[in-house]
């Protein structure tokens, strides 16, 4: 077993871990630390496909700046322990059915591609962070702008909903 | 091959290049403590220690023996595993950032390898970007300290640090676009180059550094780095007046060392990363052509060691007798040393100054924490939002239209 392929497992069995722990954890603060567990292995698995700007964006953006308003806010509110209920008999049976024919649509798929495991521990080039900028501000600049644009005006709406009304 | 994974005799080059880099940065935080001990009280009119060791050199080492072998309680109603979690994870952090650091441009020829300064490959293309990962990262130790001692303190403090880490975090990276811009590049060896003359044009030295137009940047980049690190005048998460030690308040002994070693560790990145992005990194501030300022390592280490030897043998206590004049002459020795051997001399020079660079900011941050008083916490949002931000925009739009103006117009 060659060493990227070693390092895809034991990464690729951290995200996995950390997701199901996310689910299993009681307490809010216990899943966010596990959500941020997958967001890190994630990019030690973007690294090892030689994506380092997305890589080192995932932590920044992900890692960073989203796991820290929801531990931030999970803090603030000093959110406790969460009951966990047996599973409701509406919600049980369906949800496991669907659970099953997404895993099994995930498997077929992979099962159908091949080689994906062996094409995600084998890099050619490291994808350049110019190359993705040309695609970015280049190739589709409209749909970016457009996102960004998107973005902007959320944030204008939370800004305004978040006021104080002048009384 | 695959570009992260050496070969086996690289794999030994490297484990022994983080051993020795971790020696040296703990080794450096110890003597941290101390410089900026007796800094603050000669700011103060004090002596600062003095009793341990001659000139109180030996203050470290009792330190750090002593947060061994005190107690470790364990507060009630913790979160077990967080609490322990977080020292962790905080010097994991802060200690993994440094060897992202280059510290030099030439590599040590050894056995047919070429060993460079620095941990990170050389092709480490994202490097700052890598650098930012991490420092975003390293609030949850803080955080997350605060939030499982279970404790009114510590949560206030950690609840500060998260709003105080995010809000300038926005500011230090905003900054550095700037100077992201005119290098071209995240490698943080690109950003240096970028910095030296291009050939064939006058070698201004100090001049051609990032510093002068970038000086915006820089300003807020400086700022928004100490806030980052929780320093003075920014230390609000551990303000002692009101928080009592606030988020550390609950680690005794060897975690609470861990944060204090995180801290410094952390001090330590920043300057070296303002150094690489605003002063030139290793680059000499004066023009290559003056080669006689190649002699200036001895010029200073030669007489500081002469005059340690000197002090040594006035000083009361055998220990220091002894101790002091031994420091001087190996000083002496190395001043010497570059001066006989000029491929070493030439050697030495990037690592010169660029540790004297990241001395002057060390002690900027010390002589801050000597003379500034804390922010309040209103003042510290309103800072860091409406000013920093803004103007760290500004600078961006400024830099581009200028890159973009030589671009047009092809001024040089």
């Amino acid at each position: 077993m060659t060493t990227p392929l070693l390092v895809f497992f034991v990464l690729s069995a951290l995200a996995v871990i950390g997701a199901v722990n996310l689910i299993l954890q009681k307490h809010p603060i216990h899943s966010a630390l596990s959500l941020i567990v997958v967001m890190v292995a994630l990019a030690g698995l973007y690294l090892l496909m030689g994506a380092e700007f997305v890589a080192a964006v995932q932590i920044i953006v992900y890692g960073g700046a989203i796991m820290v308003l929801f531990v931030f806010v999970i803090m603030l509110l000093n959110a406790g322990v969460e009951e966990h209920t047996s599973l409701s008999k509406l919600a049980g049976p369906p949800g496991l059915l669907l659970a099953a024919a997404l895993a099994a649509f995930v498997a077929a798929t992979i099962a159908r591609s091949g080689a994906s495991v062996q094409a995600a521990t084998q890099t050619g080039a490291l994808s350049s962070t110019k190359g993705i900028s040309e695609m970015v501000f280049k190739d589709f600049v409209y749909p970016f702008e457009l996102t960004s644009f998107l973005i902007l005006v959320a944030i204008l709406g939370a800004t305004v909903l978040a006021q104080r009304e002048k009384s | 091959m695959h570009p992260f994974f050496p070969t086996n005799d690289e794999l030994g080059i490297a484990v022994a290049k983080i051993a020795i880099l971790l020696f040296i940065v703990l080794t450096v935080n110890a003597y941290l403590t101390w410089f900026e001990r007796k800094v603050v009280a000669h700011i103060q009119s004090r002596w600062g220690p003095h009793r341990v060791g001659p000139h109180g050199l030996l203050q470290p080492l009792a330190d750090g023996l002593k947060f061994f072998f005190k107690e470790d309680p364990t507060p009630a109603g913790v979160d077990k595993f967080v609490y322990y979690l977080a020292p962790l994870l905080a010097l994991a952090l802060a200690l993994t950032s440094i060897a992202i650091i280059p510290f030099g441009p030439d590599p040590i020829r050894w056995r047919g390898h070429d060993i460079y300064l620095g941990i990170a490959p050389l092709n480490l293309n994202v490097g700052i970007l890598a650098l930012f990962a991490i420092t975003a990262l390293g609030v949850y130790g803080v955080a997350l300290a605060g939030w499982s001692s279970n404790s009114k303190y510590p949560l206030l403090g950690g609840l500060r640090s998260s709003a105080q880490m995010v809000s300038y975090e926005l500011a230090l990276t905003m900054s550095v676009v700037g100077v992201l811009l005119m290098a071209g590049s995240f490698n943080l060896r690109d950003i240096i180059n970028a910095q030296a003359p291009p050939v064939g044009h006058p070698d201004h030295g100090m001049f051609g550094w990032n510093l002068w137009p970038q000086i915006l940047g820089f300003f807020c980049f400086f700022i928004a780095a100490v806030a980052e690190t929780n320093r003075v005048p920014f230390d609000l998460p551990e303000a002692e007046s009101e928080l009592v030690a606030g988020f550390h308040t609950e680690y005794a002994s060897f975690k609470f060392a861990m944060f204090f070693i995180a801290e410094y560790t952390s001090m330590i990145t920043v300057s070296c990363l303002c150094t690489i992005m605003f002063l030139g990194g290793w680059l000499s501030p004066f023009p290559a052509s003056w080669t006689i300022t190649h002699y200036l390592p001895s010029v200073i280490l030669i007489p500081f060691g002469l005059w340690v030897i000197m002090d040594g043998f006035r000083y009361e206590t055998i220990f220091g007798r002894l101790v002091l004049p031994a420091v001087g002459t190996a000083i002496t020795a190395f001043g010497l040393i570059f001066i006989v051997f000029p491929h070493i001399n030439e050697f030495i020079q990037a690592p010169f100054w660029f540790l004297s660079k990241v001395l002057l900011f060390l002690f900027v941050y010390v002589w801050m924490r000597g003379t500034l008083p804390r922010f309040r916490y209103d003042q510290l949002m309103a800072f860091g939002w409406k000013l920093l931000v803004p103007v760290s925009i500004v600078n961006v739009i400024l830099t581009s239209f200028v890159i973009l103006a030589k671009m047009q117009w092809g001024a040089k």
